[in-house]
């Protein structure tokens, strides 16, 4: 008998059937656009009529086949299983296998101990993530592969999930990098995810397997698993079907013809129901009259065809579209402009400056600002009036048409934007994390891969009568949770209305975290692209019960504040006026890139020039590669620390003595001046592991058995790594469920990861080379107990030590650490005293220890100086303080000096220019609650709150901005007290 | 001001717990009800409780959280209870992960729910918060002991007995019975001795060992994982009911264990950090007292061969050390991997460890310790899950299929 193979993927349903022999001899594929029942119907219509009459012995695979075959009364055979048993059937010599779906990544280790793994919750998709990476950069999927192969160079870009990466590749884009580049960057990204997220621990090697849609269709995708694995793998024939052939194999079933399948399609129920949101609407009229009271909002403001004698020119370069406009003194509106920036906005905004010096050769454009991601490229090109900040050109937008506006939400394609308003200044200021997009493009995805356009989709769920209720997550969890609100019977528009809500939900949990609609403000504006979207418009005033404003010109609010304050501010600040005709003309634009040599950064430069000597050099961390060697003195106590910490880094080694190495990370950021001294007067060589680098990060990058723990922990696998292959006597990284005492708390905790992570190394390392890893547990919060611990451990591994030795070198190293705290705190007292002389504004800078590490912050702390503000740290601030009552469990000692630092500043005086940025790392659990905690300590004294979450990657855009409207707030906050 | 839980409450008040164990908390509730206390645990569960914990929870903190407090919240926002004269409590271990905090997240969801009057109380071994109004006896204390003994005991029978009953229904109704009776016996000033548990004990191995059953070869899994998620359906999705309807029997480890790993750590804390002798000694008394019923466990299984008995806490603990430095105590600690362990070598070794998304402690004992697991038992199958508020039931099942079709063919194999 025939054996028929059914694999429903994330994205596709293939057919398999397989003759007596075991050969294949009907194979197809399909997209299925999430629509099952009726792909799976069309191909067995193919089946029978290519064997008529004939039964076969079947089984369903597929992460989408569970519900399936379910509900049809059908054998199903689990995906990865599946697999095994073909390729144990077609390709017994394989070692590993390695197979991306739709949406799916998976290991499959066949020897030396099998193992399957599969992608956790958070990994996020694969194809869908090419896919994705395609819409955002304009191409069709099937044009990744040729591009790559033409690149020059490589990107890093995160492979955490696909938000993430998508928050790297959009500034690329916006900076003028080559496609052929970032295509090229989006595969090893891809290859870094699937290595990172699935080896965990195992190295890949062997005869590999390459199995699935992506490696089967892009060349270029497995030349970067090849590279990075240095190996060569193989893509078997008929590599698609390899699940759906298992599947046939593994399943042992009643033989069925398919007439009877086609019967049981046809009757399987329509899922076990789901739950649902309250509808959008429920009739014509109650839209009717929702639609003319928000037409109402806009009266007053026209948009006009003629131009008046005085214009402004508002732009706002955004994340994936460009929004234009032009203002009339009055504040009408004059050719607004709002479309997709295809990856690069600068020929958008050439060809309109064209077409309107053409349309009106008498124009005359008193001033221009700019605002957004591209602010900084169109500014130079352009030869633009001013920059502005994206929240300050808002909030003017705002003002224009609710002058008591006291909250505006802005969604946009990529970026949530939040801001309160109080006493006329912007106060707080909430952006979507890195981890939270779902917005704009976020719908307009779900849109195409239903098969819509964004405009269809947004009418779709207007009458939806159960929206699917599919929580406030990130895109990736969503595509799984629509695949199952699908699976249970949710229509199209229901799914339409379900997104709709859930950009809502999303926006006021993850985002703002409101728990209340009043405490959002009286005088709500929303706007942005995404608000057009009445679905999106309505589900948001549901929420929160309220009726909100949304301007007309909703998507160009910030082009329009950037027109408005070009009016207010604009004449003045501009020396030269915006590119005429005649520069347009000969208008150039030229990109290459470069890598900077001028510091260990190697940053990679991309350099766009525009002609006329404009140029604009985008990647860079700091000024030298723009200004040269002639840059401003930095106060930046990040750097100080790095400093003094660097002294201790660099030993010359005695071959006399015996080395212990010190992997650099996580709590010896603080330790390392104890350590060192410590060992030092034991007579030992000390060798620490250098500050980290994207390329220790990787040559540990195998061994990390939790993906989703926070970057700072990741990197200890490759500082241990580089210890290893120098050779040390032995290692030292103790176990601390205790940090040292500082008083402020009511415990001195460690949080686990930084308590545990030696245990972690230890169990994860296959081989430590013969070397002594010395992870005894340990504290140094009380001295004497200390030494007596370390007296008993020390000589278990080095029996020539003397109890009287290590008691002298523990005395030392007591002395040293609190030398080290001398030094920062009297370092932090003089860069305050110069920022008062100089009138700077100081931020501090808070975080942990190890975010002191450059790979960690990347490059933060110069940011802010280059913004021209002083940077301290919370530790140099939080023995200023008496211990006092917070509002949670006080109980480590990292955090409490977080709450220490948040209160010095809240009892300053409302004159003073100290801030607080506080730095988080994404996947810090003990962040949950200390930011909260932080925030409320500071905005009980009227003080403004700034986070900034990182990880393996940031977004250096998105961080400037923020920085930017903190500086903006900061000084009307002066300007009001 | 943290409002107290003053005498005259414990009058007029309803205490609300979150519903953290199986079959326990009906047994608290007797317990409690014999001190004085009207203590209620409410059974909320689906959307509008996780909804609740959202929206007033900062959505990054664990989703223990988001559910189990999402219950109590839910319980006082929905107007079952009346905010005026109801209070909540949280059991506390003072621990250095972040689940320290949860009276304090509770306390500033009420202040957002404009109910900061509402009383929260803390249980914890060292009493850190005062309530003139809740104060634990030593008999209190040995009371909310025997019911995670009597709990431990019936979860242990029905987990052996409901997937081979002949007559559906037969084991939640001996369950049920247990729980009225014992409920009764408290109410009745009975049960609470040592001789009158061991009775007891007995009483209800030979209930479950009458269940008639029939023979079957099912799929052995064990869970582990964080305590509130390998307990609660609320925050496993149901983990054991889908198990049963793939044809497993799974083992929980009791709810003991954890205490009696809380016990053990007072003891490693003096060896690696010196401190009082106080804690010290304590913690070796209450662990020689729960081992002392820990033997009454394993007593009344004694006549029932076909009843897989829990190991010895010492047991657990030796078996932990081959895998990871008993110093690791925060979160679920050494105790997870210890788990494990005791159940692939009781034949579970299809392990599920189910786990938060983003549990910081799990990084290290949950997914830290699998590599060295699968070094020591090479054959195990070893199978972390995430659990969160956004994560796809489909994605939890599906991961869950390939365990088992890889412990369906290591059965084969066999």
């Amino acid at each position: 008998m025939k054996k028929l193979g059914i694999d429903v993927g994330s994205t596709t349903l293939k057919c398999a059937v397989m003759d007596e022999s075991g050969a294949l001899i009907f194979a197809r594929y399909l997209r299925h656009l999430s629509k099952i029942d009726e792909c799976l119907k069309d191909m067995l219509g193919q089946v029978l009529s290519e064997y008529p009459g004939e039964s076969f012995e079947l089984a369903i695979s597929g992460s989408a086949g569970m519900g399936l075959a379910e509900s049809m009364g059908l054998p199903f055979v689990q995906e990865v299983y599946a697999e095994r048993v073909a390729v144990k059937r077609l390709a017994p010599d394989t070692d590993v296998v390695i197979e991306l779906g739709g949406e799916d990544a998976k290991i499959l280790f066949l020897t030396g101990g099998f193992e399957m793994r599969m992608n956790g919750t958070c990994a996020g998709g694969t194809g869908a993530f090419i896919d994705q990476m395609a819409a955002l950069m304009q191409v069709p999927t099937e044009e990744m592969d040729s591009l790559a192969a033409r690149h020059e160079k490589l990107y890093t870009i995160a492979s955490r999930c696909g938000v993430f990466a998508k928050s790297d590749v959009q500034p690329l884009l916006n900076q003028g990098a080559r496609k052929e580049d970032i295509a090229v960057s989006i595969f090893y990204a891809v290859v870094n995810q699937t290595i990172a997220g699935l080896a965990q621990g195992r190295e890949i090697k062997g005869n590999i397997l390459y199995l699935g849609g992506p490696l089967t269709y892009i060349p270029q995708l497995r030349a970067a698993f090849d590279d990075v694995l240095g190996a060569k793998g193989a893509c078997p024939e008929n590599s698609l079907y390899y699940v759906a052939m298992g599947a046939a194999w593994a399943g042992s079933a009643e033989p069925i013809d398919v007439p009877q399948l086609l019967d049981k399609l046809a009757n399987r129920g329509s899922g076990k129901g789901y739950t649902s949101c309250t509808p959008l609407f429920t009739s014509e009229e109650e839209y009717a009259a929702f639609c003319e009271r928000h037409r109402k909002a806009s009266e007053g403001i026209r948009e006009v065809y003629e131009p008046a004698d005085e214009m402004y020119l508002g732009i706002d370069a955004g994340s994936t579209t460009v929004k234009l406009v032009l203002a009339d003194r009055e504040g009408n509106v004059f050719r607004p402009l709002y479309t997709p920036n295809n990856g690069n906005p600068v020929p958008i905004v050439r060809s309109y400056l064209q077409q309107l010096y053409s349309d009106c050769p008498d124009i005359k454009i008193l001033g221009s600002a700019v605002t957004g991601y591209g602010e900084e490229i169109i500014r130079n090109a352009f030869r633009v009036g001013t920059g502005v900040v994206e929240t300050v050109a808002h909030y003017t937008a705002a003002k224009k048409f609710c002058p008591d506006v006291d909250f505006i939400l802005d969604i946009g394609g990529q970026d949530i934007k939040c801001f309160q308003i109080r006493g006329g200044a912007i106060d707080s200021i909430y952006l979507n994390e890195a981890c939270s997009s779902g917005c704009g493009s976020f719908l307009q995805t779900f849109a195409g891969a239903l098969g819509y356009s964004s405009a269809e989709f947004a009418r779709l769920g207007l009458y939806a009568k159960k929206p699917v209720d599919l929580g406030s997550r990130c895109t990736v969890f969503m595509n799984s949770s629509v695949k199952q609100a699908q699976k249970d019977g949710a229509a199209v528009e229901d799914i339409a209305a379900g997104l709709s809500i859930s950009v809502v939900k999303n926006a006021l949990y993850k985002v703002i975290r409101c728990a209340s609609a009043e405490s959002l403000g009286k005088n709500i504006v929303v706007q942005g692209g995404t608000f057009l979207n009445d679905s999106v418009l309505r589900a948001f005033e549901q929420e929160i019960g309220a009726n909100v404003i949304r301007p007309a010109f909703a998507p160009l609010m910030g082009a329009y504040g950037a027109a408005l304050y070009a009016m207010d501010h604009g004449a003045s600040d501009a020396k030269e006026a915006l590119l005429g005709p005649k520069e347009l003309s000969d208008f150039t634009h030229k990109v290459t890139t470069a890598t900077c040599h001028g510091c260990g950064n190697n940053c990679s430069l991309t350099i766009n020039d525009f002609g006329g000597g404009r140029r604009f050099i985008a990647g860079n961390r700091c000024d030298r590669p723009v200004k040269g060697d002639n840059i401003k003195e930095h106060y930046d106590l990040y750097k100080y620390k790095q400093q003094l910490l660097g002294e201790l880094m660099s030993d010359i080694q005695d071959p006399q003595k015996k080395t212990i190495g010190i992997p650099m990370g996580l709590n010896n950021y603080e330790l390392l001046p104890f350590w060192h001294a410590f060992f030092k007067e034991l007579g030992f060589n000390v060798m620490v592991s250098p500050f980290s680098t994207r390329r220790i990060y990787l040559s540990g990058q195998h061994t990390i058995p939790s993906d989703t723990a926070c970057y700072p922990a990741k990197l200890m696998h490759g500082h241990l790594e580089y210890l290893l292959q120098q050779q040390p006597d032995a290692i030292f990284y103790p176990n601390m469920s205790y940090n040292t005492e500082e008083g402020l708390g009511v415990n001195h905790f460690n949080c686990p990861v930084v308590a545990y992570y030696p245990q972690l190394l230890k169990l994860n390392t296959a081989d430590f080379k013969g070397i002594a890893f010395i992870d005894d547990f340990m504290s140094l919060a009380d001295k004497k107990q200390f030494t007596g611990r370390i007296s008993k451990i020390l000589p278990g591994y080095f029996p020539e030590l003397k109890k009287g030795q290590i008691k002298a070198a523990a005395d030392k190293a007591y002395s040293a650490l609190a030398g080290y705290f001398e030094k920062v705190r009297a370092k932090a007292d003089e860069f305050m005293k110069i920022a008062e002389e100089k009138d700077m504004p100081v931020i501090v800078l808070a975080g942990r220890p190890y975010h002191v590490d450059p790979e960690i912050n990347h490059g933060i702390d110069t940011l802010i100086c280059r913004l021209g503000a002083v940077v301290i740290t919370e530790d140099s601030l939080s023995s200023r303080i008496a211990p006092f009552a917070v509002d949670v469990r006080n109980q480590w000692t990292y955090h409490a000096r977080l709450y220490a630092a948040a209160k010095y500043i809240a009892q300053l005086p409302k004159t003073s220019r100290i801030n607080l940025v506080q730095l988080v790392s994404f996947g810090c659990g003990v962040d949950a609650i200390t930011t909260d905690e932080v925030r409320s300590i500071l905005e009980s004294a009227g003080k403004l709150y700034t986070q900034i979450k990182i990880d393996e990657i940031s977004n250096m855009g998105a961080i400037t901005i923020r920085l930017r409207s903190l500086f903006s707030a900061a000084k009307d906050k002066e300007k009001s007290a | 001001m943290r409002v107290e839980f003053t005498k005259k409450m414990k009058e007029e008040y309803t205490i609300i717990a979150p519903d953290i164990f199986p079959t326990h908390m009906e047994l608290f509730e007797a317990a409690f009800r014999l001190y004085g206390f009207n203590m209620v645990a409410v059974h909320y569960d689906g959307k509008k409780v996780i909804d609740t914990g959202l929206k007033y929870l900062h959505n990054d903190v664990c989703y223990p959280a988001i559910c189990s407090l999402g219950q109590q919240l839910y319980a006082l926002s929905c107007g079952d209870f009346d905010p005026e004269k109801s209070a909540l409590i949280m059991f506390q271990t003072g621990g250095g992960c972040r689940a320290s905090n949860y009276i304090m997240l509770l306390r500033k969801a009420l202040k957002n729910m404009g109910m900061e009057n509402v009383p929260v109380i803390s249980v914890s071994f060292t009493g850190l918060e005062k309530n003139s109004g809740f104060k634990i006896t030593p008999a209190m204390a040995l009371t909310a002991l025997r019911c995670l003994i009597y709990g431990d005991m019936l979860l242990l029978l029905k987990n052996q007995t409901l997937p081979y009953e002949i007559n559906k229904g037969d084991t939640r109704r001996v369950v049920d019975k247990w729980v009225k009776e014992i409920s009764a016996q408290f109410a009745r000033k009975e049960g609470l001795t040592s001789r009158s548990m061991k009775k007891n004990l007995a009483a209800m191995a030979k209930d479950f060992h009458d269940i008639p059953r029939e023979k079957k070869d099912l799929i052995k899994v064990g869970i582990v994982g964080e305590i509130y998620v390998k307990y609660a359906a609320l925050g496993n999705n149901g983990l054991e009911d889908f198990l049963l309807s793939q044809g497993c029997e799974y083992m929980i480890p009791g709810t003991l264990g954890f205490f009696q790993y809380c016990f053990a750590n007072m003891e490693k804390d003096h060896e690696y950090y010196g401190g009082g002798i106080g804690a010290l000694l304590g913690g070796r008394l209450a662990g020689r007292i729960s081992e002392k019923w820990e033997e009454a466990i394993l007593e009344a299984l004694e006549p029932y061969p076909e009843f897989v008995p829990p190991v010895s806490f010492d047991k657990v603990k030796e078996l932990a050390d081959r895998v990871i430095d008993r110093g690791v105590k925060m979160g679920e600690g050494w105790l997870l991997p210890g788990e494990t362990a005791e159940l692939i070598e009781k034949g579970y070794s299809n392990v599920i460890c189910a786990q938060p998304f983003g549990c910081l402690p799990n990084h290290i004992v949950g997914k830290g310790t699998i590599h060295r697991l699968r070094e020591l038992y090479p054959n195990a199958n070893i199978f972390p899950v995430d659990y969160d508020a956004g994560a796809s039931k489909v994605n939890q099942e599906n991961r869950i299929k390939l365990m088992l079709a890889i412990a369906r063919e290591q059965e084969g194999r066999q």
